[in-house]
């Protein structure tokens, strides 16, 4: 017998059930219980950059919105930084890049305001060909990034559960009027179809002067968004 | 050595999308394959909780809804640890719970249950594990109930459990299933879990060493969340 290695294994998912509210937001589930709830205030007061709020729904195989999702995003700031130690430096005091929603019981509609994140230096080494495409087109991220990091397009982290998902799903949103960046993403660029890259592009509208971006989710069916095993 | 990705999840120990046996999840479930990204900045971070954020009653669920007395049931504590897949403690994380009275009902709008709601149980609780991972909360045993798989479906006795790590692809919501409840075997959603070594590992057990005598029965549930992997030699550029 050779040596054993002695890993533990992950603790198995379970879905969230249809009360995941009265857990993770209980002023949904009917009562009041904590002093905060958490996930309201994504960017917090002092967040440089755009103010805009993202909208969608989350819809079933049938074509009907799923009314008992919960989401979770999690972005960087207008700099491209996490607020974590290993985020790239510092955010604005408050700034959290993290935040919690969940639908109208009534439509499954679903939306929150934070601002729009910058573009962000990932840890995946780039070719030299992309290398040099980002030389040419953004010589300032060059600078933050040392050379073996290609940038990423803005983008929001989702991670969706709900009853009937039995483990989280994850994908990402990007912006529709970041075509260029967008173009360029190694994440994006790693979708093999390009139809199904639309999935992921959220469209942009204006509501009394503020920028709203429409991201509809589909779990299946056509246009099945794209969902990244991370 | 530095930090680099987290291990790979292993997806053959948990839930795969579609499960028909469990009704639900046959409209939600992506039918495409999920897309394996190699890890960015984006993934190996995830949102940081401090004590600021919650109240050290927050993990009394016997105490921090109840106003004219303790609710109703057997008084448990649930207490463990938060390890990775290296079985290093994960301090400082954020865990959250719910789950239904001891009658089996939840304090939710949408629950129809004929089971009373208990005025002093709202059945939610948060807590941030100490520096070893350490985490415990207080409660009542929550009730088995019935629902609408099949005609006949019951849910066993069963904790819901959500907890964060240090990055968003650790993010992890489970359930905690009790030593020695004959519903598990029958549960359709515990089922959807296609390892048996997965499902036991959600089993709480019970652990008299740290009951409290004449006052509450314990059950220990260790969570594990993915491991990481560091990085020995700098690696030869691609392209390069």
């Amino acid at each position: 017998m050779p040596q054993t290695l002695n890993y533990l294994r992950e603790t198995a998912s379970q879905t969230a059930g249809p009360y995941v509210h009265i857990g993770l937001a209980p002023g949904a589930a009917g009562f009041d219980i904590y002093r905060q709830e958490l996930g309201h205030d994504i960017a917090g007061p002092n967040a440089k950059g755009e103010r805009i709020r993202v909208e969608g729904l989350v819809i079933d195989g049938t074509g009907s919105p799923v009314k008992d999702v919960l989401l979770e995003v999690w972005q960087a700031n207008a700099e491209g930084i996490y607020a974590h130690p290993e985020g790239g430096g510092d955010v604005e005091e408050g700034f959290r890049g993290w935040g919690r929603v969940i639908t109208d019981f009534e439509t499954g509609e679903w939306g929150f305001d934070t601002v729009k994140p910058g573009p962000v230096v990932p840890r995946a080494k780039m070719t030299s060909g992309v290398r040099q495409a980002v030389r040419e087109s953004h010589p300032d991220w060059m600078g933050r990034a040392d050379e073996a990091h290609a940038p990423m397009a803005p983008h929001l982290n989702f991670w969706i559960v709900a009853r009937g998902i039995n483990i989280g799903l994850n994908t990402r949103m990007y912006f529709e009027d970041e075509a260029e960046d967008n173009a360029k993403d190694p994440v994006i660029n790693l979708i093999e179809w390009e139809r199904r890259r639309a999935t992921l592009i959220a469209r942009r509208s204006l509501r009394d002067g503020i920028p709203v971006y429409r991201f509809d989710i589909r779990l299946q069916g056509e246009d099945e968004t794209v969902f990244f095993d991370i | 050595m530095k930090p680099a990705e987290y291990y790979q999840r292993d997806r053959r120990l948990h839930p795969p999308a579609l499960t028909p046996d469990y009704k639900t999840s046959v409209a939600r479930s992506p039918r495409y394959s999920l897309i394996s990204l190699q890890q960015s900045v984006s993934e190996v971070t995830g949102p940081v909780f401090g004590h600021n954020d919650i109240d050290p009653i927050d993990n009394d669920l016997i105490k921090n809804y109840a106003t004219a007395g303790d609710p109703i049931g057997e008084r448990i504590i649930v207490h463990g640890r938060v390890l990775d897949e290296d079985g290093r403690p994960v301090p400082g994380t954020l865990v959250e719970v719910w789950q239904a009275n001891a009658g089996g009902r939840y304090r939710h709008k949408k629950d129809t249950y004929l089971a009373p709601i208990d005025p002093n149980f709202g059945g939610c609780g948060r807590t941030i594990t100490d520096e070893h991972g350490y985490y415990y909360f207080r409660t009542v045993k929550p009730g088995a109930y019935p629902w609408r798989n099949w005609v006949n479906s019951w849910r066993p006795a069963h904790i819901h459990v959500s907890v964060f790590g240090r990055a968003f692809s650790q993010r992890l919501i489970t359930q905690l299933y009790f030593e020695g409840d004959p519903l598990i075997p029958h549960c359709p959603i515990v089922q959807t879990i296609p390892d048996p070594a997965a499902i036991e590992q959600l089993i709480a057990k019970l652990d008299l060493n740290a009951t409290v005598p004449l006052d509450s029965v314990a059950y220990r549930f260790d969570i594990v969340l993915r491991g990481r992997r560091s990085t020995l030699f700098e690696n030869r550029l691609e392209g390069n």
